[in-house]
Formats: C-alpha cells, sequence, structure tokens
C-alpha cells in the first residue's frame, strides 16, 4: 500500500537536494589534491563542522523510521539509546581517547592498533571494518529501497541505482569533505524535515503532558519500571541497559567506529576534535524530540479510534516502520511533502556516503598499503581512495540484491555490530589505559571476543541453548538479547586479554609514548580559561544528561 | 573555498521560498484532499522559517571563504 503521494514541487523539491549534492561534489573537487584532502577533508574543519558531521554520520534514515517504529514497539525506553547509551560514551571519547587518537596523527582506528600493538591486529579489525561497513552499507541502500517502495511506490532498481550513483559521484570526486558537507545538510534537511512532525502531533493532541498520559506506564518512563523486565515495553532489566546499551554497545560504537570518529580526525587541531563529540552530544540529546516523540504521539494516536491512524501491516504483521511515513502522510501538505522524503533520502544517503568514506580509508591504508603494497607513493594512494570508492559502492549494490533476496539479513544489522565493536572497546580500553597489555594478548583477546559473540547469535538463531543463558531472565525480547551478547563479548575480550598480557612479551615503555595514559604528558588545553575547555563543554553535557532521565524517569 | 554553512543557507532558502510560496497558493485556492491541521496553514509559517533561518546563514556567509 501506498501511503504517500508526491505532487510537482514536491518532486522540485527532490531535485534541487540532487543537484546540489553533486554539485556540491563538482565543487569540492578543485580542493582535493591531496590524499590528506581526500581521507581526511585537510585537517582543517571546525569543532561544529566535525561535530555535526559526527552525529550526522551515525543518522541514518533507517535509524530515523526503525527508532520510531521501535518507539511504537517499546515504548520511552528506545530514548536511551539517545542519552544513557550515547552521552557517557561522547564524553569519554571527547576527554579521555580523543588526545591520544589525534596527536599520534593516525588516519584510521585499525592504524591506532598498529602503533599500539602491531600489524596482524591491525590488519584483522581492518578486514573486519571493511566487511562490516560494505555490509551494513548494502543493507541500508535496500532498507531505502524498500521504504521508497512500500510508501511512495517507487521503483526498487531505479531508487537503489539512482542513490548509489550519486553517493559514487560526490564521494569519487572529493572524499570526505563532501560527505561531510552532506552529511551536515542532511543534519539540517532531518531537522527541518521532521521536527514539524512532532510540533503538528502536539497541537492536534493538545501537550506533550496529553501524549504522555495517553500511554500506559510500561510506555511513559524511563526507569521508573526497570527493576522488573516484565513491566516494561522492552522486557529488559536496568543492570541490561547500562552494562550492555550504556557501557559496552555505547562506548564500543562511538569511541571506536570509524564511521563517526573519522569525521572528528578531520578537525584543524586537537582541541576541535575533542570538542567534535562534545558538541554532537548536544544534538544528540535533542534527537528524542524527533524521533521518540513521532512515535509517541503515533501510539497516542493509534489508541484513539477517531483518529483515524492506524499503522500498515504486512501480512498480518505490524510494520512498525511505517510509523513516521504515515505521520508525514497525515500532517504535511504538498512542498512539505517533498521536504520530509528528501530528508529521508538525504539521511540514506548520507549514511552510505559515511560507510563508503570509512571504507575507502581503511581499505586503501589497512589493508591496500599495509599488505599489498607497502611502497604506494600518495599520489597513488589518492588515486587508489577513488578507485575503492567505486567498488565500494559497487559491492554495496552486490549486498543490497541479496538483501532483496534474503530479507532476513536485515535484522543481522545490530547483530553485527556487537560481532565486530564491542570486543573492539575492550582492546582500545585496555591498551589505551593500560601499558603492559601486549600485542599477542590484545590479538587473541579480539579474536576471541569476536568469535564468542558471533558463537552466541549463532547458538541461539540455531537453538543449541536458551536465550535465558545469555540473558539472565525468564522474558525475551531481541534488544535485551543483543545488549546482553554485547556486554559477554566485551567481557571475554577483556578477560582473555589480560590473561594472555601476563604471559606474552611487552612493549617497550618508550615505544608507547604518545599512546598510552600514563606515559604520555597531558596537559591539553591548560592555557584556556576553564569555561573555554572541554572539560567544561562535558560537564554540562553531563548535567543535561543528568536533568533528562530525572525529567522522563 | 565556501564555508558549508554558505550551501546550507542556499538550499533552505530554495527550499523554503518554494514551500512557502506553495502554501501561499493553496491558502487561495485549498487543494480537495485536506492533510490533518492544514487549517493553520504548515506550509506557510514553516515555509517563512526556513527561509528566513537560511536567508540569514546565507547572508552571513557569502562573502567568507575558509
Amino acid at each position: 500500500m501506498q501511503a504517500i503521494g508526491l505532487t510537482f514541487i514536491d518532486w522540485i523539491i527532490i531535485l534541487i537536494y540532487f543537484v546540489f549534492v553533486l554539485g556540491i561534489g563538482w565543487y569540492l573537487k578543485r580542493f582535493t589534491k591531496s590524499e590528506e584532502d581526500f581521507f581526511l577533508a585537510g585537517r582543517k574543519n571546525s569543532s561544529w563542522v566535525a561535530g555535526l558531521a559526527f552525529l550526522s554520520a551515525n543518522l541514518g534514515a533507517l535509524e530515523l523510521l526503525g527508532m520510531t517504529g521501535n518507539t511504537f514497539k517499546y515504548g520511552m525506553y528506545v530514548a536511551h539509546f539517545y542519552w544513557i547509551g550515547a552521552i557517557p560514551a561522547m564524553v569519554f571519547l571527547g576527554i579521555y581517547m580523543m588526545p591520544f587518537y589525534y596527536s599520534s596523527k593516525i588516519k584510521s582506528i585499525p592504524g591506532y592498533l598498529k602503533l599500539r600493538f602491531d600489524e596482524k591486529t591491525r590488519v584483522l579489525n581492518g578486514i573486519a571494518f571493511a566487511i562490516m561497513t560494505l555490509l551494513v552499507s548494502g543493507i541500508n541502500l535496500y532498507a531505502m529501497a524498500l521504504v521508497l517502495h512500500t510508501f511512495l511506490g517507487w521503483d526498487w532498481n531505479i531508487s537503489m541505482w539512482a542513490s548509489a550513483l550519486t553517493v559514487m559521484g560526490y564521494v569519487t570526486l572529493s572524499g570526505l569533505m563532501s560527505a561531510i558537507f552532506t552529511e551536515i545538510i542532511q543534519f539540517f534537511l532531518i531537522w527541518f524535515g521532521l521536527f514539524l512532525v512532532s510540533i503538528l502531533g502536539i497541537i492536534e493532541i493538545g501537550s506533550l503532558g496529553q501524549i504522555l498520559n495517553r500511554l500506559p506506564e510500561s510506555m511513559n518512563t524511563l526507569w521508573s519500571t526497570s527493576g522488573d523486565p516484565t513491566q516494561n515495553g522492552m522486557l529488559i532489566h536496568w543492570a541490561g541497559i547500562v552494562l550492555g546499551l550504556g557501557f559496552v554497545l555505547s562506548f564500543g560504537y562511538w569511541t571506536t567506529d570509524f564511521l563517526v570518529v573519522q569525521r572528528a580526525f578531520s578537525a584543524k587541531d586537537l582541541r576541535a576534535a575533542r570538542m567534535t563529540p562534545l558538541l554532537a552530544s548536544f544534538f544528540k540529546m535533542a534527537l528524542p524530540f524527533i524521533v521518540i516523540l513521532a512515535g509517541l504521539i503515533a501510539i497516542a494516536l493509534s489508541n484513539d479510534p477517531n483518529s483515524g491512524f492506524k499503522l500498515l501491516e504486512d501480512g498480518g504483521q505490524v510494520n512498525y516502520d511505517s510509523a513516521l511515513p504515515l505521520l508525514i502522510a497525515r500532517y504535511y501538505p504538498s512542498g512539505l511533502v517533498g521536504l520530509g522524503v528528501t530528508a529521508l533520502l538525504a539521511g540514506f544517503m548520507a549514511g552510505q556516503a559515511g560507510n563508503i568514506s570509512a571504507f575507502n580509508t581503511v581499505w586503501t591504508y589497512d589493508i591496500y598499503k599495509s599488505v599489498l603494497n607497502k611502497k604506494a607513493s600518495d599520489a597513488h594512494l589518492l588515486w587508489m581512495g577513488r578507485v575503492s570508492t567505486v567498488v565500494g559502492v559497487i559491492i554495496s549494490l552486490g549486498t543490497a540484491y541479496w538483501a532483496k533476496s534474503f530479507p532476513s539479513i536485515m535484522d543481522y544489522m545490530q547483530a553485527i555490530f556487537s560481532w565486530v565493536n564491542a570486543p573492539l572497546f575492550a582492546t582500545m580500553l585496555l591498551g589505551m589505559f593500560i601499558w603492559w597489555i601486549t600485542p599477542n594478548g590484545a590479538f587473541w583477546g579480539l579474536v576471541a571476543g569476536m568469535l564468542s559473540s558471533f558463537l552466541m547469535w549463532l547458538g541461539v538463531k540455531f537453538h543449541w541453548f536458551n536465550e535465558s543463558i545469555i540473558t539472565m531472565s525468564s522474558v525475551q525480547s531481541d534488544m535485551a538479547a543483543n545488549f546482553w551478547r554485547a556486554w559477554w563479548a566485551w567481557l571475554i575480550c577483556f578477560g582473555l586479554t589480560i590473561v594472555i598480557s601476563l604471559f606474552t612479551k611487552k612493549k617497550p615503555k618508550e615505544e608507547l609514548v604518545g599512546l598510552v595514559k600514563g606515559l604520555t604528558e597531558e596537559k591539553h588545553d591548560a592555557h584556556l580559561p576553564f569555561v573555554k575547555r572541554p572539560e567544561f563543554v562535558a560537564i554540562i553535557a553531563v548535567v543535561v544528561l543528568i536533568v533528562l532521565n530525572i525529567l522522563f524517569w | 573555498m565556501k564555508p558549508i554553512w554558505y550551501f546550507v543557507g542556499l538550499i533552505l532558502l530554495a527550499m523554503g521560498g518554494i514551500i512557502f510560496l506553495t502554501g501561499v497558493y493553496q491558502l487561495l485556492d485549498p487543494p480537495e484532499t485536506k492533510t490533518v491541521l492544514s487549517e493553520i496553514h504548515p506550509n506557510v509559517w514553516w515555509g517563512i522559517i526556513m527561509f528566513l533561518f537560511g536567508g540569514l546563514m546565507f547572508l552571513k556567509t557569502r562573502k567568507e571563504t575558509v
């Protein structure tokens, strides 16, 4: 069933967006002369530019639709992804980890692993990240075509090829810089294109308080029902939220996933790099006022038989992802519909561009230059970056068609993150803060963490054992299983890395200066007044986080 | 190189202007199919907000280079 109809004006708005992003790619090409320009946007961005790009790289349309749909399914608990599930990790990255990343002048996260540990750990992470990135990129492409086909009636092939070729065009022309430019445009289009849904929903229902009053307690609070998993929509205990989401998954993603951290590497100096995730944290905290609020409005309207609002159904199953498109169709007249659809398109395309620009960097530096062609010149690496962009988009298209044949691989996306990012966070944490962690400890700990996460997922999938062994609860949800699996994978990697490090050869301390806390002089921004330091901004972010959690407790 | 804010201003200016003009047209000639809350004409005032925000960014950055 087609939910949204487009008029001529809506098409004009969509066309303006396509012309703009391709035009920007063309305009920026003349400023992309070196490999550092292509892969790191010349390291000259302000903290605002890097910060908005840092946030936008994570803000795909799949997340917008999925999180609004998840709110309809699980209630306000989904806001944990934006608050405790993001802000502490972003603050930790800005205050403690960024000085080591930025000051070591690495070009990628696997590059840090090479300096801190050795080549094999770098290549292991580089290959895992490259595979993950292309899988996610392809699945995103498939999801975009699915959304456009379901809600707008667009042709599958035209949707996938048009957006993939546009992304390929502007990333090939000017690399990370054009990806960052389009991500920031996407950020503004998402706010202007989708925040109006929340405003109009509040106007229709009366007030935010009335929206919350129309929901059951299991859906309209953040923590008060978390002591008993049977009493909240997500069926999870607060310990699972804090350990699985708030600690492992969140820190694993926000502090080690190169897709987002690469944006901070493009900052002009260390202070701007440290401010990048801190500034982004404020916008991250504001996003529930689009995504979660829209989901709550959809629940409130569904509960009112006079509203005429009902989610779409596919074969008797409720299509939760239809919540946001149906609200757009409900409230937006001609022109605004085009803006809403453009916001979703921009989210999809910027998400794909983010994946491709991270892939081309990791492929070029951590696999190609590290293993295949160690003597490659800068000009050759720039050429390889452009070639790998084209190849990455083609592989993504292949993955998208694969996903179309096997739609269940969509379900694997969250699982993929817990295979790669959760154990990597243990490796990074130990490597950055304990000097005697050894290269062999890190490598085998990482292998064990990734394998254990994968085996736990396989075990539950094929019923080798009961999920309750992982979640320690009699009631189950996919979300709870993801959180707990990430926690165990992290713990296994953390423990094994320490044990193996006790018995294997350590790197000399002098080789670790600048890479490990305690061996590195730390006087960042000491000359600045306290109110201008990243630490001050971090304190404000934490205070806002605490206030929001208390407000919606 | 022009700063990113210049391009953000330009695209919001263009889109906001078109949405505002569409809203004014629909005010004078209302469409047959009405959306919920169409009586408050969201495309008129949201289009103005986008146009003004975009215009401000465009004017502030039109002579800047980075």
